[in-house]
C-alpha cells in the first residue's frame, strides 16, 4: 500500500468526500459529495489549485499520522487540532513534517469539518469520483487502519483572511419551488415568519427541523406524483415537518416542497448544529442567479523571515499565532 | 393554479423542469423519454445534465435561463412528444420465481385484483412494461403502466425488509428493489437482478425507455441463471431496439 494519511482512530460516518458525481440524475443517482461546498472553495484557495479529494468529518473526532511531509487545510466546522501536542489553527493550511499525529475534536460550532490535502487524497474512484455516497451503497466510513494514499507536499502556511460565520445558522434565502403555491398564501407567511430550530437529527440526506405550532400543509393533502427534488429542498412530511435535503438526498420525491435553499446559503444551511435557529427569506429565482459567490481570499500565516521550516509549527506552542497578517 | 401541460418551471436556480402531467400517465411518460432524447441530440447551449422522471424532464443549466427557457418553449411546440417514436432502448428479459418464499405477497396481490395466483403470473410474466423513472436508489426502475386490474393500494403497514432484487407491486408499477429495504409495496416476486454493480461495463443497467418483462422462472432455474451471469444481471438477456 502507497503512503498516506494513516487513521488511527475515528468517529462514526467520517467520509472522502469530493464534489461528487455530477450527471446520473437520470439513473437515479444523486451527485452527493461535501455537504459544505463553500469549505472546499476555502481548500482550494488555501492550497492554491484543486484540493481533490478531502475528509469530511460529521462532528467526530479522529486522529491521524502522516506517513509524509504534507500540507493540510482545515476548514468547515470548527474543530480543535493537535500536532503532537501544540495546537494549530482552523480555517488554515499548514505543513507537517513526516510522523506528525494530529488529533482532532469536534467543537459545537457547525456540523461538517474538512481535512484536505495538496495534491488530493488518491483513492480508486468509482463512477467518476471517490465521494462516498453511503445511501447509494459507494464507499464506506473511514475506520482505524485506513491509509489514504496522498503524495508529498510542502506549501507555505495560510489562513483564511476573514473568519467565515456560517456555522451557527441564521436566515437562509429561499426561491419557490414547483409545488410552493400548492401551500396556501397563509401558510406560506406562516413558514417565512417562524424561526425553526435545527434538529440534532440529521445526515447527509437532510436535516429535520422543529418548531412552534402546527406542521406546514398543502391544501387538501395532495398526493402528488414523484419529481426531482434538489439538495437545499424544503420538504414537508406527512405531518408537515420539515427537512432540508442534503447532498445524498434522493434524486425524485412525493412530498411538497414549500422552498429551496439558495445554492449560496446551502452551506450556512446544512453547517448548523443542533438546537442553532434558522428562519427563511424568500427571494425572485432571478435575484438569486445573480449572486455569485465570491471567492474566499487568504493571507499568509505568519512568521518572521529567516525562520527554519519548522518554525511554524515550534510558533504554535501554546497556541500562539501572530493576529496580524501584513507581514508578506 | 393553471393545470395545462406541458409547462415549464424554474427547479431551484440552476435548473428548469418541463413537467408533461401531474398524475401518472403514459402518454406523458412517453413524451418524458422522447423529449429527453430530443434535448440530448440537440445539445443546446448551456445544458449541463439531462433526465426524466415520471411526468417530467429536469434540465440542469448553466447561463441564461430565459433564453434557454425560450429554446425549451419552441422545442415543445415542435412535435406531439407523447406521439414520438421511442427512442432507441433495450427490450430486457428478467427471470422472475413468483410466489413462494420469493414471492410472500402474490396470494394476497392476485385476490385484490381478482385471479387466481396462476393467473397472476401468467399475466405479469407476459406483460410488457416501460422503465418509467429510476430513482429511490440508484439505477432502481418504476415500471408500468399495469392494467386497471393492478391498481392496488400500498399497504397501511411497511414490510420491514425486502431483499435486493425484490419484485413488488402498487398503483399499476412494479419495483424492482435494487437495495434491502423496508416497503410498502407487496412483494410479489424475486429477481437476481442488480440494478447497480460499479464492476460492471454499463454500472446502472437501465434506461428510462427500457421495456422489461419478468420471465416466470423456478426458484432453481433463477438461481442458476444469476449464477452463471457474471455480470449480476441475474440472467436477464436483451436486444436494442433501434
Amino acid at each position: 500500500m502507497s503512503a498516506g494519511i494513516e487513521i488511527l482512530s475515528c468517529g462514526p460516518l467520517v467520509t472522502v468526500q469530493d464534489d461528487g458525481r455530477p450527471g446520473w440524475l437520470s439513473r437515479g443517482l444523486a451527485r452527493g459529495g461535501a455537504a459544505d461546498a463553500r469549505a472546499r472553495a476555502e481548500a482550494r484557495a488555501l492550497l492554491g489549485g484543486d484540493p481533490g479529494a478531502g475528509i469530511e468529518s460529521p462532528g467526530s473526532p479522529l486522529r491521524l499520522r502522516l506517513q509524509i511531509e504534507a500540507t493540510l487545510a482545515f476548514t468547515g466546522a470548527e474543530m480543535r487540532v493537535e500536532a503532537e501536542g501544540r495546537a494549530v489553527p482552523w480555517h488554515g493550511a499548514v505543513s507537517f513534517p513526516a510522523g506528525t499525529v494530529l488529533t482532532l475534536r469536534p467543537t459545537a460550532r457547525g456540523s461538517y469539518a474538512y481535512i484536505h490535502v495538496a495534491g488530493g487524497i488518491q483513492t480508486e474512484p468509482v463512477l467518476g469520483a471517490r465521494a462516498a455516497h453511503l445511501i447509494a451503497n459507494l464507499g464506506r466510513p473511514l475506520a482505524a487502519g485506513d491509509v489514504l494514499p496522498v503524495a508529498a507536499s510542502r506549501h507555505a502556511a495560510r489562513r483564511l483572511k476573514e473568519t467565515p460565520d456560517r456555522f451557527e445558522g441564521g436566515v437562509l434565502r429561499v426561491v419557490d419551488t414547483p409545488q410552493t403555491r400548492l401551500f396556501p398564501q397563509e401558510e406560506r407567511a406562516r413558514f417565512a415568519e417562524t424561526a425553526f430550530t435545527r434538529d440534532p437529527r440529521g445526515n447527509r440526506q437532510g436535516v429535520r427541523l422543529t418548531c412552534d405550532g402546527p406542521g406546514f400543509q398543502t391544501e387538501g393533502g395532495l398526493s402528488l406524483l414523484s419529481d426531482f427534488v434538489l439538495p437545499g429542498d424544503l420538504q414537508m412530511t406527512g405531518d408537515g415537518t420539515p427537512y432540508i435535503l442534503g447532498p445524498e438526498c434522493q434524486t425524485t420525491g412525493g412530498y411538497p416542497r414549500i422552498a429551496s435553499v439558495i445554492p449560496a446559503d446551502l452551506p450556512r444551511a446544512l453547517q448548523a448544529p443542533p438546537g442553532a435557529e434558522l428562519r427563511f427569506r424568500f427571494i425572485p429565482v432571478e435575484e438569486a442567479r445573480t449572486l455569485a459567490d465570491p471567492l474566499p481570499k487568504t493571507e499568509p500565516l505568519v512568521r518572521a523571515p529567516g525562520d527554519d521550516p519548522d518554525l511554524l509549527i515550534r510558533q504554535l506552542i501554546g497556541g500562539v499565532v501572530s493576529a496580524r497578517g501584513e507581514m508578506e | 393554479m393553471t393545470d395545462s401541460f406541458p409547462r415549464i418551471e424554474p427547479l431551484g436556480t440552476a435548473a428548469l423542469l418541463v413537467r408533461f402531467a401531474g398524475r401518472l400517465d403514459d402518454a406523458a411518460n412517453r413524451a418524458c423519454t422522447a423529449f429527453r432524447a430530443a434535448l440530448e441530440a440537440r445539445g443546446l447551449a448551456g445544458v449541463v445534465e439531462t433526465a426524466s422522471s415520471l411526468g417530467s424532464v429536469l434540465v440542469r443549466f448553466d447561463g441564461d435561463a430565459t433564453a434557454l427557457r425560450d429554446a425549451l418553449e419552441r422545442m415543445l411546440g415542435e412535435a406531439d412528444w407523447a406521439a414520438q417514436p421511442a427512442p432507441p432502448h433495450k427490450v430486457w428479459d428478467i427471470p422472475c420465481s413468483y410466489g413462494g418464499t420469493d414471492g410472500p405477497q402474490l396470494e394476497e396481490t392476485a385476490e385484490m385484483a381478482g385471479l387466481t395466483p396462476a393467473q397472476a403470473v401468467e399475466a405479469l410474466s407476459e406483460t410488457r412494461v416501460r422503465v418509467l423513472a429510476l430513482g429511490f436508489a440508484p439505477g432502481m426502475p418504476y415500471l408500468g403502466i399495469l392494467p386497471e386490474e393492478w391498481d392496488l393500494p400500498r399497504q397501511t403497514g411497511l414490510t420491514p425488509k425486502v431483499p435486493e432484487g425484490a419484485l413488488v407491486l402498487a398503483v399499476r408499477q412494479f419495483v424492482l428493489f435494487g437495495t434491502e429495504a423496508p416497503t410498502g409495496w407487496r412483494q410479489v416476486g424475486r429477481t437476481l437482478f442488480g440494478c447497480l454493480d460499479v464492476a460492471r461495463p454499463t454500472p446502472i443497467a437501465l434506461t428510462p425507455g427500457d421495456e422489461v418483462r419478468f420471465v416466470s422462472v423456478s426458484p432453481e432455474v433463477l438461481r442458476e441463471g444469476a449464477a452463471a451471469d457474471p455480470h449480476r444481471h441475474g440472467g436477464a438477456r436483451w436486444e436494442e431496439v433501434a
